[in-house]
């Protein structure tokens, strides 16, 4: 158990000094690194608390494939050497205020509505835990999520369709002045307009490209 | 302290969600901090689900964070496109400079 305390408080501050860097950080090349450290740190959380499955998943998908795209629109777009300070902008200084006071509130909420579950701890029984069953997680998981909540799934599915199909649609360009094969043109050709026979006087020879 | 409980995680989860919402509050710089703060926001809520599924031995939970994380791709993807396609037409994705609409 203390080793689970261990591992916990050294992930938990990881994180959240993470996150706060990815908020704070200059460069924002380096808030994309922060966000990865961030949500690797999570996924080992992840996976001590025993959803190993989540936590593969979530370093495959956010590790893997969502801040490797921040990565490269960020160096695509050029936008990280803008050396801003971060409370010298000019216009910022009437929005901290209302965010500090907004994200207070909103921390103070969650930890009276955590606190509030902690002081009557019989409204749920928390004792009954997943580990104690021999089927693995990932187990469990496809067995719910195939049968239960295939129809979720699905939809989900077309949630990522329709998504590549807008990112490529909304990022598409026609460039003018490239050179592209053209299917139709090759197909249609006739023989008429590519090949022309000619009579061949000796001595003569043929004048190609007048 | 030693004991680590449901109230752990559900303190980290605030924790993070509150560092989200001041993350898109108080940036200045560009438009994508503020959609990697709202990364930092869905991880937020994925933590507050998987401790819950966990704590209290239901697998709804992780089904729906295996939704949720779907959902973040999908918005990241969707997102980045118009950032980039913002920036080719006006050259520029600094938050204070993008005012077309006078809202």
């Amino acid at each position: 158990m203390i080793a689970h305390a261990i591992f916990f408080y050294t992930f938990s501050i990881i994180a959240v000094v993470s996150a706060i860097m990815v908020t704070t950080s200059k460069n924002t090349v380096h808030s994309v690194f922060f966000l990865i450290l961030d949500f690797i740190s999570i996924s080992c959380l992840f996976i001590m608390i025993g959803a190993e499955f989540l936590g593969m998943i979530m370093l495959i998908v956010y590790v893997g494939a969502v801040a490797v795209l921040f990565l490269f629109v960020v160096m695509m777009l050029n936008v990280a050497q803008q050396k801003n300070q971060w409370f010298a902008a000019k216009d910022s200084s009437k929005h901290i205020p209302i965010g500090l006071v907004i994200s207070t509130l909103i921390f103070v909420e969650i930890i009276i509505v955590i606190g509030g579950w902690k002081y009557k701890p019989d409204l749920f029984d928390v004792n009954n835990s997943l580990s104690q069953t021999s089927v693995s997680n990932t187990h469990s998981l496809g067995q719910v999520l195939y049968t239960e909540y295939i129809h979720v799934f699905q939809i989900s599915g077309m949630i990522l369709l329709v998504a590549m199909i807008g990112a490529i649609v909304l990022t598409f360009r026609q460039r003018s002045g490239v050179k592209r094969q053209s299917y139709i043109k090759q197909i249609s050709r006739e023989r008429a307009e590519g090949v022309e026979v000619l009579e061949v006087q000796s001595n003569k020879g043929v004048k190609i490209d007048d | 302290m030693i004991e680590i409980g449901l109230g752990h995680y559900l303190t980290l989860g605030a924790v993070i969600f509150s560092i989200g919402v001041i993350g898109i509050f108080l940036n200045r710089k560009n438009i994508i901090v503020i959609l990697m703060s709202i990364e930092l926001i869905l991880l937020a809520v994925n933590i507050n689900l998987v401790a819950f599924s966990i704590f209290l031995g239901d697998l709804a939970g992780q089904v729906f964070t295996l939704f949720i994380l779907t959902v973040a791709a999908a918005e990241a993807a969707i997102g980045l496109a118009i950032i980039v396609v913002y920036f080719r037409n006006s050259g520029t994705i600094r938050v204070e400079e993008i005012d077309k609409l006078k809202g």
